[in-house]
């Protein structure tokens, strides 16, 4: 069943078209990877998706819905959880106060707000970390409180924006570690950015490659490490030595 | 202890008309408590929520002016204009929410300062309706002691005080605290940003109004550059929040002392007329360098000297 449908979408900024006719399905459980090079559009797919941008062209539809002029809060409500490349943890909350502000959308009073977040913080192991004021956390960390914070907005659907990049070989495996456990032991449905191949190798179902806002791969990740048009995006024409 | 503080300055404030202190005196305790609700309606708004405004005379006067044109035109108390104001705030600011509260940072700062400036021509000019220049007068003040002015902005103080307490506290707060530190983040985690800012403009406008509305009764004389004045009134509100401490629940009450005790002692220094606001301005200016958070926000800073000192001696 597939939860997110994006159709024919089209972006432009101006004279620039960031997107071109972009459509692809992302299916109810399954981890899809969203890779291409730098300036592929990928980070404007999920602005779209989000609503932070409405289309030029095309639609995007939550399961069968048409959402595309929606505000991101209320996709938000709708179940569209997203975290971002450049992290933006609302710097002078501490990481509870952090995670109990989203944890609001879905509880009642603070009591049970606060229930939330402490458990998304155990999930994520940032639970030590709780009353440390989230600007001072180290860049591993804020990644983290960024997906804690989706999280505990209770999505169906998350959208992860390069949740890996700049963390070391340890973090990573910490990471791939939660990104495995948010799908199989809470059963949501994973979009994910990332320039890290080997992460995104491993832990996808199917990859959807952009290049210059065009899709031009879709598959799975073995398709995709043979596929002569991705190599070719990401290393040049030269490279068929 | 720390629980039972706002209580106990409660109290003491409550007895405080009864050691028979001079009429002067109660009346620098009056406009305190009156600074003090003015700064923590703006509070909400710039200090918690983010949206910094210098146009909070906008809202100041037209609390004031509420009160005054029901007593010129409908003849009855100008005490009605507390209770009438709340609406007419909430009105005022849910239509100055939906034109200025789609700009961001130093643009909704310039609307907002626009807005103070367009309330005051508006009242210099609409002669018919506010007398214009010649300002709106009491007749006759309901009381002549100010014993009970000051417990009318005791209570209006005191119930602004665990107002903001407790919306700080509650689901409210949060979202107020997450747009101000990140706006496309609290989108993002399913914040209405747009929404929840009306809401705390509204709060914020409406508490700043019924201060408007009891500075007319007090003062039983309003002129329009007099409530709606930028400097005496909008950046003065913005100083005593940052003075005192933004974002902090005594910041405004702390700031509001610091303000009106500086401003009557140095106005009472002898021999430097008008040089008295350069001196303010100057004061002003080391206490923004020095506690860039304010006296309740950097306190700890003003008492490390002591600290250390002790320390040594130890």
């Amino acid at each position: 069943m597939s939860l997110i449908e994006v159709k024919n979408v089209s972006k432009q900024f101006g004279g620039l078209a960031a997107l071109t006719d972009v459509s692809f399905v992302l299916n109810k459980g399954e981890i899809l990877g969203l890779i291409g090079p730098n300036g592929a559009g990928k980070t404007t797919m999920f602005n779209v998706i989000n609503g932070f941008y409405p289309p030029t062209k095309g639609d995007v539809l939550l399961k069968g819905e048409k959402v595309s002029n929606l505000k991101p809060h209320v996709l938000c409500k709708l179940g569209v959880a997203r975290t971002f490349q450049v992290v933006k943890p609302l710097q002078r909350m501490s990481t509870l106060d952090n995670v109990i502000a989203s944890a609001f959308i879905r509880t009642k009073g603070k009591a049970e707000a606060q229930e939330v977040a402490l458990e998304v913080l155990k999930f994520t192991n940032l639970y030590d970390d709780r009353n440390v004021i989230s600007k001072s956390l180290p860049l591993g960390k804020r990644k983290r409180l960024e997906i804690a914070r989706a999280l505990a907005t209770k999505p169906e659907i998350i959208l992860l924006d390069e949740s890996f990049a700049g963390l070391n070989p340890t973090e990573i495996n910490e990471q791939v570690e939660i990104v495995n456990r948010i799908r199989t032991e809470r059963g949501i449905t994973i979009l994910i950015i990332e320039h890290h191949m080997r992460v995104i190798m491993s832990i996808s179902d199917r990859i959807v490659v952009l290049s210059y806002g065009q899709k031009i791969a879709e598959g799975t990740p073995l398709e995709i490490g043979r596929n002569p048009v991705v190599i070719e995006a990401y290393l040049g024409e030269a490279h068929n030595a | 202890m720390k629980k039972f503080l706002p209580l106990i300055i409660l109290a003491i404030l409550c007895i405080l008309p009864l050691i028979g202190l001079s009429s002067y005196v109660m009346h620098i305790f009056i406009l305190v408590l009156m600074w003090s609700v003015i700064g923590m309606g703006w509070n909400i708004l710039g200090g918690y929520t983010g949206q910094v405004s210098f146009g909070h005379a906008a809202f100041f006067g037209m609390g004031a002016y509420t009160s005054g044109l029901l007593y010129q035109h409908l003849g009855i108390s100008a005490w009605w204009g507390l209770p009438v104001c709340v609406v007419i705030l909430t009105v005022l600011s849910l239509i100055i929410g939906y034109i200025c509260l789609r700009l961001r940072g130093a643009y909704f700062a310039l609307a907002t300062l626009a807005l103070g400036e367009v309330c005051r021509v508006a009242a210099e000019n609409l002669v018919g309706f506010t007398q214009g220049n010649m300002g709106i007068m009491l007749r006759e003040r309901t009381w002549v002691d100010k014993t009970w002015y000051f417990y009318v902005i005791l209570i209006i103080a005191a119930g602004a005080f665990f107002l903001i307490k407790q919306v700080m506290e509650s689901k409210l707060g949060y979202y107020f605290v997450a747009i101000r530190e990140d706006q496309d983040a609290a989108e993002s985690l399913g914040i209405n940003t747009t929404f929840y800012k009306t809401i705390s403009l509204c709060l914020s406008g409406v508490l700043t109004g019924i201060a408007g509305a009891f500075y007319m009764n007090y003062m039983g004389y309003i002129d329009p550059s007099m409530v709606f004045a930028l400097s005496e009134v909008s950046i003065a509100t913005v100083m005593v929040v940052m003075v005192g401490g933004a974002a902090t629940y005594w910041g405004p009450l702390v700031g509001a002392v610091i303000m009106v005790f500086l401003a009557e002692v140095i106005r009472s220094l002898p021999h430097i007329g008008a040089a008295h606001q350069t001196i303010f301005g100057i004061i002003l200016i080391f206490i923004i360098m020095f506690l860039p958070n304010g006296i309740v926000g950097d306190y700890r800073k003003l008492l490390k000297p002591f600290k250390s000192r002790k320390g040594a001696s130890s």
